[in-house]
């Protein structure tokens, strides 16, 4: 076996991953742990200052209710997301993030986040929900109050580079993690009483457009592989929602942000007649049940009429950028410093967006001489990602808080310890947690904080420190460098490293996994669209490329992540296909189209498609779990009315 | 290419504990070569320009050269990170150069206090948080009416 020195770590609460949900878990833990006399350790594959989905910044944040202002009720915010994902959606879970988030807002405005304002001191809006940021410094400024909160009050440790693999189970009890540094030769074992898990969503699960040097410019980081929903799947939790991927329709090409465009600056979409889907196409919005009906038009079938515009040769389509900032400026006509001046506030607001948060985005248009005061931009939809957090809604089960149930919801909804998964003592947050979309930045946070309270408290209540068999634990030890030994066994074997009959290494190995997906799960050459033969095949050649993950080979630190990070990623797909194969309908038809179950079915479907992996068996159970809301029903809600 | 290193401005980081750019990278792709004493990405397929290790670097040795297979040459932006604001200069393959400054942060750095000024109750049994209610501006959390 590679020759790696196991570091033991004992601590209270061990916080897993270093982003949105992990750092407002860390600040909010902090706290409670001083109060009872415990430890919290946060592990991070790479820096907190910059990791995770914020990495380089945010032009927006997109989830603030305005509850102190009256803006908005938590009730309003949960119609708003039950209708976005089509019905499917956990109230109280919704409700709980909804009835915090405005509080993390204000915590991010102290801690120095530049949030714009008006002239009367009021949030400048992007949309009814979004707030207007300069965002460059967005995660830096959230990680520090984390790191402070951590280092200074002596509560807590920090490990950087450190890549976590997987659980360490006591029986039904979650009892820390493994992981190993990608810088030196050190294997972890994280021995703790709660465990939670923010490790955010899944890219590169489906094959890019771009597949050349551009590969690693998909919407969501390149960083994040799925390590969030194999952690919990390995440990046995029950999962939700793993059919709800998410595919953003973005500036074709880089990916810049089109909320300011859509919503700030009131932009339209036109195909290239000048048609606009959204007008011409609206009675296909019928036959999506009452969901087609409410406003805003959900994500996926505002994608859907796009997509059709796409199919039927009338792309490419464009974001009408010229005219939106001409409709603008022309209220200002007639004074003409006004409106050069406010040109020229457009032109920096506009090239902000980019800037703060895509930067190639702003490359793009500068290489190709775009100004978009004077010309259109394409706009396309992208590749499929998992991130439970944004307009997808895939993660774990978790219980939901006890004081937001009723009597009906209690039994199915409620376990004892908000967002904790059905693992005893595994709790989770932002993209690992499931059935509670558009949390957005703000909303993972504040759901980090909620999960790390209810953590502390489970810990309290729960002060034993989980039993490890260490014959158990030499064998992980074994598996998890299994790539480094089977490099150095085989190496000599060709004379060129990458192609060896012995072993794949981790780069083949992901293309394998994004072609199966891409063929036969519906990825982009597939036009989103797949059928139960093409799934079963998909399982088919998931089997094979599973038997040769035991033949992954690293020649490396960094390629020992890689293989693991792709291991991750077969374990999202996996639930993936599953979950799409047992939904027999189609409800989210601009996310994928299940072309043999071409219509939406509110009899059969109006359930949460859940799955678990039994580690002991190693099966797959699947099972539809009921939706139920914690707001009274009301006749003319939408999604209450039948189909 | 992504993220390029130039071989004349960098130095290996000498000066400092540990390299910059390696220290940040979100996607651990850049490395120094301790024989050369340069950094440069392994792997640029992997890159997702989000421009990190150019902003941290401190001799500017780090550049972008976008994504040559969908992005015309000629083109860069390039950011001078100060401890308060942005200063961008995006250069147009025309040669057309545009220039933008933008606020990062309002704190000084370092100084995020994480209870942001707001008083805690501080009762583990109940649904407010560290902070709360006071950070909502409410006086008390949301909770079910029925
Ligand atoms: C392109 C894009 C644009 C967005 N725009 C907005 C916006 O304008 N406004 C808004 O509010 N929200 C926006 N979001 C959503 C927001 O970024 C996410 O909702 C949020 O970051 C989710 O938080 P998280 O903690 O779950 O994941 P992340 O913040 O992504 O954090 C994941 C963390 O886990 C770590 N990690 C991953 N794997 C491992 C491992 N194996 N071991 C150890 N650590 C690991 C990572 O390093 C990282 O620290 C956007 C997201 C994307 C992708
Ligand atoms: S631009 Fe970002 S992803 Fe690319 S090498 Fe630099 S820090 Fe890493
Ligand atoms: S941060 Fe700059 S100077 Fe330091 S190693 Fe990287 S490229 Fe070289």
């Amino acid at each position: 076996m590679a020759d790696f020195e196991t570091v033991v770590v004992e601590t209270d609460l061990l916080i897993l991953g270093g982003g949105m949900a992990a750092c407002g878990a860390a600040v909010e833990a902090a706290y409670w742990a001083m109060q009872n006399g415990l430890k919290v350790t946060l592990v991070d594959k790479a820096a907190v200052d910059r990791s995770g989905a914020v990495a380089m910044g945010l032009s927006a944040i997109n989830q603030y209710v305005g509850l102190k202002d009256g803006a908005n009720t938590v009730k309003d915010y949960v119609d708003y997301v039950r209708n976005d994902l089509m019905g499917i959606t956990r109230e109280d879970l919704v409700a709980n993030i909804a009835r915090h988030v405005d509080s993390t807002v204000h915590l991010f405005e102290k801690w120095g986040l530049p949030i714009w304002k008006d002239e009367n001191g009021n949030y400048v809006h992007e949309g009814r929900w979004q707030l207007m940021i300069n965002g460059e410094s967005y995660k830096v400024v959230v990680a520090e109050a984390a790191k402070n909160a951590l280092l200074q009050s002596g509560v807590g440790q920090i490990f950087e580079r450190v890549f976590i693999v997987g659980p360490l189970m006591d029986g039904e009890r979650c009892a820390g993690a493994v992981g190993f540094s990608v810088r030196e030769n050190k294997f972890y074992i994280f021995k703790s009483k709660a465990t939670l898990v923010a490790m955010g969503g899944a890219v590169h699960v489906f094959k890019p457009r771009s597949s050349g040097e551009g590969m690693g410019r998909a919407w969501y980081p390149p960083w994040n592989s799925g390590s969030s929903a194999y952690f919990t799947i390995k440990a046995g939790a029950e999962m939700t929602c793993q059919e709800v991927r998410f595919i953003p329709v973005r500036f074709k090409d880089a990916y810049g942000p089109v909320g300011a465009w859509f919503l700030l600056f009131k932009s339209r979409a036109t195909n290239s007649q000048g048609g606009n889907y959204m007008i011409e196409r609206k009675d296909e919005l019928d036959k999506w049940g009452p969901y087609g009906r409410v406003k805003p038009v959900p994500a996926n079938l505002r994608n859907y009429l796009g997509m059709l515009d796409v199919m039927e040769g009338k792309g490419p389509i464009y974001m009408r950028t010229e005219e939106a900032i001409q409709q603008i400026a022309e209220t200002y006509k007639g004074d003409e410093k006004a409106y050069k001046k406010k040109m020229k506030e457009l032109e920096s607001e506009a090239w902000e967006d980019f800037l703060d948060m895509t930067i190639s985005q702003a490359l793009l248009w500068a290489s190709t001489n775009v100004q978009p005061e004077e010309q259109s931009s394409e706009i396309a939809a992208a590749e499929p990602y998992f991130i439970g957090s944004h307009s997808g809604a895939s993660g774990a089960w978790v219980s939901g808080p006890e004081d937001l149930q009723t009597d009906e919801t209690r039994s199915e909804y409620f376990w004892g310890y908000a967002h904790m998964s059905t693992v005893k003592g595994l709790f989770c947050a932002g993209d690992a947690s499931g059935a509670s979309s558009h949390k957005f930045s703000s909303g993972s946070h504040a759901e980090g904080r909620i999960a790390a309270k209810a953590a502390i408290k489970f810990i309290v209540d729960n002060n034993t420190m989980p039993a490890l068999d260490p014959v158990a634990l030499e064998a992980l030890k074994a598996e998890i460098l299994k790539p480094l030994d089977t490099y150095e066994q085989h190496k000599n074997a060709t004379t060129d490293p990458e192609i060896n009959p012995n072993y794949i290494k981790p780069r083949m190995f992901m293309f394998r996994l994004q072609k199966i997906m891409d063929e036969y799960a519906g990825g982009i050459t597939a036009q989103f669209t797949t059928n139960e033969a093409l799934l079963k095949k998909a399982l088919d050649l998931l089997a094979f490329l599973k038997e040769d993950s035991a033949k992954l080979a690293a020649a490396n630190h960094h390629e020992l992540m890689r293989c693991w990070e792709n291991v991750h990623r077969m374990w999202q797909a996996e639930a993936h296909v599953r979950t799409i194969l047992f939904r027999e309908e189609t409800r989210w038809p601009g996310y994928y189209y299940r072309a043999d179950k071409p219509k939406i079915d509110e009899e059969k479907w109006h359930v949460f498609a859940n799955c678990r992996f039994d580690p002991q068996s190693t099966t797959w159970e699947m099972k539809a779990r009921p939706i139920l809301h914690i707001f009274a029903s009301q006749p003319k809600e939408p999604a209450l009315a039948s189909v | 290419m992504p993220s390029y290193v130039n071989p004349d401005k960098c130095d290996g980081c000498k000066a400092l504990d540990k390299t910059a750019c390696q220290y940040i990278c979100p996607n651990d792709l850049m490395v120094l070569d301790r024989d050369k004493m340069k950094a440069y990405n392994r792997d640029v397929s992997m890159c997702w320009e989000c421009y990190n290790c150019v902003k941290i670097c401190p001799t500017q040795a780090v550049e972008v050269r976008s994504y040559a297979d969908f992005v015309p040459l000629g083109a860069s932006a390039t950011p001078m990170r100060s401890t308060d604001s942005i200063l961008w200069t995006v250069k147009f393959r025309n040669g057309s150069i545009k220039r933008f400054k933008f606020p990062i942060r309002t704190t000084a750095e370092g100084k995020a206090a994480p209870d942001g000024g707001f008083e805690t109750k501080g009762d583990l049994n109940s649904p407010a948080l560290f902070t709360e209610p006071a950070s909502l501006g409410l006086a008390d959390v949301f909770h079910l009416a029925n």
